[in-house]
């Protein structure tokens, strides 16, 4: 087992990924930005490294600077959390190259999931369902694009091959925007990404995200620890995610969890890892995947009691996984609410100092934040400053527990996004579950107009 | 001995910095020493410290930020601009390319600093003298840490 590991993040992952550590008795580095200097996982680490300035380019993103830090600390193994490099397969390969485990897939598998494109055609032969859609990149002959989409059937999506995470996407519903709509997210892709290669699938209407969380490890085991639910967001960012997904079918459940273990077992994977789905009318097709630890892992981790940042230590460490698929059971039902320092209406940003921190408690409550009385919120990162879960026996009781502990919370100094969770613990259809990705925008845009 | 003077002996050891106290009066005698409780809180607050092992680790008041350091003494500062182990000379054996009281114009290369097997000269912006060098050579630094002053 490792004796020092690297945590390559910051906000609440990297105390997430602290406490991991610390309870299997394994020493800390926590590197951070100038402006992430007061944070409190810095503050109780082993020891602390300053990176650079605050921009995350010269700073968590800047990987001479991580490794470098590794290697004054003599860390063994370096974790990567989610976003900033976690699925960089660059950067993956430079920790190995030098000489500390990448606590995460192998650089290839990185790889491989990075690219849309691959990724699609490898889960397609390892017999996991796919949106429909033509394999491989859209060709650049305007004539042969046009007859890719009819075959496909509009509404159609251009995605840009090298993005992923909502991020470079187009419906299309008519073929005179077609052409139009490819050169652009073309485009865009190439600026975003540095890769100009786009595809196209059947843009379902109403679908549900439902993705699936697995765990594999170096011996040849992979099992699946349920499904997520993360239907509820805006702009393509979840807001609110739970597990299990409200109305779905037990066998089914099983029948798509079977698949996505089996293809980490053809595929090689190491670690933790997410197969994101869309759910429409009773059929799942496969999206993406997330080769990382997700925001929402704590409810998973709620209704299966099994800790995913001490899993992926121990795949990394070369463990292998103490239970197999009979041994995980799903238990009880789990509700997750970022919380956002932003306004709940008008989602502008609200960097600043926290004056008042209360945080809720009580049974079945559990809050991931990095954030205290007086913490400064940086302007320089994304928004999120904690995760409230909420677990109950049954879905009711987790929404209940939820809304008494919004209702408990108080945070001063900043904007929260608390009263909309606040409503939307609230709202009919949520209440019903089953709401589709849409839901919210089309709620949030009701609200707008009705002003 | 009575026990109010006793208690006031005991008050004055623990309120002082005295480790240990004995007092002879007559066929009397009574030693105080600072042990157990005292010295175990004196422990904790060196590693309790808000900055544990923070890489500035000039001295064993871990209490005092290195930041202070400059204050005493006037001058530009020299920061680290990137994480990596500091190195006085190009090679280990080789002269110093800087010492306390040299002159340097703006451009010299006042040391090395090492980062992933790749040594990178660190020029000074700023001329003037050597006031202080605030590292050891082969200590590992990190971003912004204050490496030298110049006057």
């Amino acid at each position: 087992m490792f004796e020092k590991i690297l945590i390559a993040n910051r906000g609440e992952i990297a105390l997430r990924i602290q406490r991991a550590c610390r309870e299997m008795g394994i020493k800390t580095v926590a590197v951070h930005s100038e402006a992430d200097a007061d944070a409190k996982y810095v503050k109780l680490a082993d020891e602390s490294v300053c990176i650079g300035p605050a921009p995350s380019s010269q700073g968590y993103l800047h990987i001479p600077a991580i490794i470098s830090a590794a290697e004054v600390t003599d860390a063994q193994a370096i974790h990567p959390g989610y976003g900033f490099l976690s699925e960089n397969a660059d950067f993956a390969e430079r920790v190995e190259k030098s000489g500390f485990v990448f606590i995460g897939p192998r650089a290839e598998t990185i790889r491989l999931m990075g690219d849309k494109v691959s990724a699609k055609i490898a889960m397609k032969k390892a017999g996991v369902p796919c949106v429909p859609g033509v394999e491989g990149a859209l060709p650049a002959d305007p004539a042969e694009i046009i007859k890719i989409a009819r075959s496909i059937g509009y509404p159609v999506i251009i995605k840009a091959s090298g993005g992923g995470g909502g991020r470079g996407m187009r419906v299309v519903h008519t073929e005179a925007a077609l052409l139009n709509a490819v050169t652009m997210t073309r485009t865009e892709a190439q600026a975003a990404f540095n890769n100009p290669m786009v595809y196209m699938e059947k843009f379902l209407e109403n679908p549900r995200h439902i993705e699936f969380q697995i765990l594999a490890d170096q011996h040849g085991n992979a099992v699946y620890l349920g499904e997520r639910d993360c239907s509820m967001q805006r702009r393509h960012q979840k807001i609110i995610e739970e597990a299990p997904a409200p109305l779905l079918n037990a066998k089914l459940r099983d029948k798509i969890g079977e698949r996505c273990a089996e293809a980490c077992r053809k595929i090689g994977y190491r670690g933790a890892g997410t197969f994101e789905f869309l759910y429409e009318n009773g059929e799942f097709f496969f999206i993406e995947m997330n080769t990382r630890v997700q925001v929402e892992h704590p409810v998973s981790e709620m209704i299966t009691g099994i800790d995913i940042v001490q899993q992926q230590i121990r795949v990394a460490a070369g463990e292998k996984l103490s239970f197999k698929q009979k041994d995980i059971a799903f238990r009880g039902h789990a509700i997750e609410c970022r919380i956002n320092a932003e306004h709940p209406y008008k989602f502008i940003p609200s960097p600043g100092r926290i004056t008042t921190w209360h945080p809720p408690g009580g049974p079945g409550i559990r809050v991931d934040s990095h954030v205290y009385a007086n913490y400064f919120v940086p302007p320089n990162y994304d928004s999120m400053i904690g995760k409230i879960i909420a677990y109950g026996d049954t879905r009711e009781q987790a929404m209940a527990r939820m809304r008494i502990a919004l209702s408990e919370m108080a945070v001063e100094g900043i904007d929260t996004n608390i009263l909309l969770h606040q409503e939307l613990m609230q709202d009919a259809a949520f209440k019903r579950g089953g709401t589709s990705i849409h839901y919210l925008e089309h709620k949030l845009a009701e609200r707008t107009k009705g002003k | 001995m009575d026990l109010r003077k006793l208690k006031t002996l005991i008050e004055l050891v623990e309120s002082s910095g005295i480790a240990e106290l004995e007092i002879s009066e007559g066929e009397e005698r009574v030693r105080i020493t600072r042990a157990g409780v005292n010295a175990a809180t004196m422990q904790q607050q060196v590693y309790a410290a808000p900055q544990p092992a923070q890489f500035a680790p000039q001295a064993a008041p871990a209490v005092a930020p290195v930041a202070a350091e400059p204050a005493a003494v006037e001058g530009h500062v020299v920061k680290s601009p990137m994480v990596g182990t500091f190195y006085r000379s190009a090679s280990p054996g080789a002269k110093a390319f800087v010492d306390v009281g040299q002159n340097v114009n703006a451009g010299d290369t006042l040391c090395i600093i090492e980062a992933m097997k790749l040594l990178n000269e660190i020029e000074t912006d700023k001329g003037g003298v050597i006031k202080a060098i605030l590292v050891e050579n082969g200590q590992p630094v990190e971003f912004g840490q204050p490496l030298f002053i110049i006057g």
